[in-house]
């Protein structure tokens, strides 16, 4: 019943993504391009990033297996400055596509504000990254067999999905947080996110010791959703109002024009 | 295997056999594709006077006595059977009964024709036996069974030390008059024969039946007197039969520790001296068989030494001087990779040259010694020897010629000449198979399966456990996740409402 396993691991890597984008971004078809575009461009930082990283192997010495491994940390920091990189760029872009949107509407305002925007394109580097991390995975959990025969650990699968799963979900966290420290001119706050995806992907270097590698995913997902929330316009408030099920009269007395 | 004794619980271990037989899968492959390979070499014939190998069926004014042996043996493991007692014992005793009887046969032949016939395969239900037996029915041989007079085999006789030997008589045939009568009058030509040797011969009781034997082939088709000639009575002496260990220790043919190959070639061992006594009895009970005068019977003797020679030949080692000097030069050159690389000759009898590699090598030794001993030296130039029919003085028909290697001397090899004799060969592969019957109780149907490549495939298959964890886990995600989400949109005004851009931007 290898095909239980495949989609345990199908739903565990891609449902809250899949719930957000069935929920939030599939019904306005703007969202959906600027997803895909978000999409596209991780695609291409990854494609630039694996192809310094084949030369360099090519020009290696492939029987030295600490230079492999160097090389491989080499490969992964500079995948994920690439990966900061092109979505900086990818806000430019924006910035830029939002101003002739607006010239070119009939409306006054614009059709998507700078904020659904830095949640989109967060969510299409998310799905993308996850697509990647996760597909061969998949693939391989199909298979008659499963893995651990010498005896390594045999939660391979599950630990590779909910990886995914937090990858996914932070990507679009770093979306939000970069985009609103770019506006604000925040500095430090790029660096940071910058610094907590270096730690994300360095930490999984200790795999297979799945325990070492997800806790601190975790909790640095944790972290990066509430510093989200709040960049988005949460607060500690609005959380505890809708939580108690008091939000009838707060909107009755926030009421805005939609 | 330790880790899964340890993980029992949670893995099971799925071991999975792929066999590649495509013909599964393909019918029409099934139809044309062959499966096996039927056993299948050559008998050796040879008789005192020639015969006529093109004439096929009955021959006029021919009535043979058959001397007859195995030429083959087996044991458990695959083309490996050294087969001393069972078979080496009678080959070497009938060819020096062959090297004690020809020449006295050319010389004062005896009326009847003596037919020697070495039958290959009969470890394996008689198939070289069947065969000739099959052909002389359908006259497809150069004598038929009206040719036979009588017919006297040799089974094992290596391990008589002392004891006598027994002639074996079949109860069923000698039922009838004549039949006894003639198996009596045997018996008593043998043991007059057995007269001023140092051999007793006795017979075991009249109703046991015969051991197995090549004669019981004859006696199926017609009621011929004969004899099988043994070393046992009731039970075999050899402790060994058909099996590995039935080697030269068994039959007691050890030499001296400090002999070179050459001098342990003609070094006479007690067992070639009393192979050698046995072969001189079969010898001299054949030629009275055959009706000759018992006044030359003093001229029949089989030579120790050649007795010798056949035994290191045939037990020790097959790549000697004496066996070199008789094989053609082509043999004797290619050393190693052919017949005569070292050790002691395999007696099994394999598929045939058409798909197993060179000539049997029993085979080819038998046909060669026989050449040898019983040949004449011509003086044909290679290509005649070849192709003899060119020449006006040689007959093919009664005639085999051989290009052999001749002795090598220490300076030189030695000059190939050509040797005419009355040796042949005969197919040797059981009748089922030209008569198609695949299932036959008549005859034997041995072969030798082809072999396709096996191929397994291990793997680990995770617990049931974890595989139903997985996908619970993963559907319970998705329904949070959807849950939540839902949740999330819905009260997205609520959640995210700590607004600090103008009123006019939408969510």
């Amino acid at each position: 019943m290898t095909v239980a396993v495949f989609f345990g691991c199908t739903f565990i890597a891609f449902g809250p993504a899949v719930a957000l984008f069935v929920f939030t971004i599939a019904r306005d078809p703007l969202r959906v391009i600027f997803l895909i575009a978000g999409a596209f461009f991780w695609l291409v930082s990854l494609l630039l990033s694996s192809l310094v990283w084949f030369i360099t192997v090519q020009i290696s010495n492939k029987n030295s297996a600490t230079q492999q491994t160097g090389l491989l940390i080499f490969g992964v920091v500079l995948s994920v400055l690439l990966q900061e990189a092109f979505r900086y760029g990818y806000y430019r872009l924006l910035k830029k596509a939002n101003e002739g949107l607006l010239a070119l509407s009939q409306e006054d305002t614009m059709p998507i504000s700078i904020r659904q925007l830095a949640y989109v394109s967060g969510l299409g580097f998310g799905f993308m990254s996850g697509a990647f991390s996760v597909v061969n995975i998949l693939s391989d959990s199909l298979g008659p067999g499963t893995v651990g025969i010498h005896g390594d650990p045999q939660h391979y699968f599950i630990s590779s999905a909910f990886m995914t799963l937090a990858i996914i979900l932070l990507h679009m966290f770093w979306g939000v947080v970069f985009f609103e420290s770019c506006e604000r001119q925040r500095w430090w706050a790029l660096g940071a996110v910058v610094i907590s995806h270096l730690v994300v992907s360095c930490v999984t270097f200790v795999n297979p010791h799945y325990q070492g590698s997800l806790i601190p995913t975790y909790i640095i997902l944790s972290i990066m959703a509430a510093w989200a929330y709040l960049c988005a316009g949460g607060s500690l408030r609005n959380l505890k109002l809708c939580l108690t099920c008091k939000d009838k009269d707060f909107l009755l007395a926030n009421h805005r024009p939609r | 295997l330790s880790h899964t004794h340890t993980h029992t619980d949670t893995h099971r271990f799925v071991f999975t056999l792929f066999m590649s037989i495509i013909l599964t899968f393909h019918v029409s492959r099934l139809l044309s594709e062959v499966l096996c390979d039927p056993l299948s070499d050559f008998n050796v014939w040879t008789s005192t006077r020639p015969l006529n190998n093109s004439a096929k069926g009955h021959a006029a004014n021919e009535s043979v006595v058959i001397a007859a042996t195995r030429l083959d043996g087996r044991s458990f493991f695959w083309e490996q059977a050294p087969s001393a007692e069972g078979t080496v014992s009678g080959i070497v005793t009938l060819l020096a009964t062959i090297q004690a009887l020809y020449p006295v046969t050319q010389e004062a032949p005896p009326p009847h024709n003596i037919f020697f016939s070495f039958f290959q395969g009969e470890a394996f239900d008689y198939i070289g036996s069947s065969k000739m037996v099959y052909d002389m029915e359908r006259n497809d041989f150069v004598i038929d069974l009206n040719n036979v007079h009588s017919m006297l085999e040799i089974g094992q006789v290596g391990l008589h030390r002392g004891r006598s030997l027994w002639m074996h008589s079949d109860p069923v045939s000698r039922q009838n008059k004549s039949v006894d009568t003639q198996v009596s009058a045997m018996m008593s030509r043998v043991q007059s024969a057995a007269a001023g040797l140092n051999l007793t011969v006795d017979q075991p009781s009249v109703s046991q039946p015969l051991p197995p034997s090549s004669f019981q082939r004859f006696l199926r088709v017609r009621g011929i007197p004969g004899l099988v000639l043994a070393d046992h009575n009731t039970s075999f002496n050899n402790r060994y039969y058909e099996s590995l260990y039935d080697d030269a220790e068994n039959l007691n043919v050890t030499y001296p520790p400090d002999l070179s190959p050459d001098e342990q070639l003609v070094y006479e061992t007690d067992a070639a001296k009393s192979l050698a006594e046995v072969a001189t009895l079969v010898a001299r009970s054949l030629y009275i068989q055959a009706g000759g005068e018992e006044k030359n019977l003093n001229n029949i003797t089989a030579d120790p030494k050649i007795v010798a020679q056949l035994l290191y030949g045939f037990l020790i080692q097959k790549n000697n001087s004496w066996f070199r000097s008789l094989l053609p030069p082509e043999v004797t050159k290619k050393g190693d990779n052919s017949i005569l690389s070292s050790g002691p000759p395999q007696f099994y009898i394999g598929l045939g040259p058409r798909i197993h590699g060179p000539v049997h090598s029993v085979t080819r030794f038998v046909q060669y010694i026989l050449a040898n001993l019983t040949g004449t030296i011509t003086n044909l130039t290679e290509s005649q020897c070849q192709n003899p029919s060119e020449v006006n003085t040689e007959n093919k028909d009664l005639f085999s010629y051989f290009w052999v290697s001749g002795p090598a001397s220490v300076n030189s090899t030695g000059e190939p000449f050509c040797v005419r004799a009355s040796v042949r060969l005969s197919k040797a592969v059981s009748p089922a198979f030209e008569l198609l019957e695949y299932g036959s109780p008549n005859y034997s149907t041995w072969t030798e399966s082809r072999w396709k490549s096996i191929r397994a495939r291990i793997f680990l298959v995770a617990s049931r456990e974890l595989e139903m964890l997985t996908l619970g886990v993963g559907v319970a995600v998705l329904l949070l996740s959807l849950l939540v989400t839902y949740f999330i949109s819905s009260k997205a005004e609520l959640l995210f409402s700590s607004a600090r851009e103008p009123p006019t931007t939408t969510y």
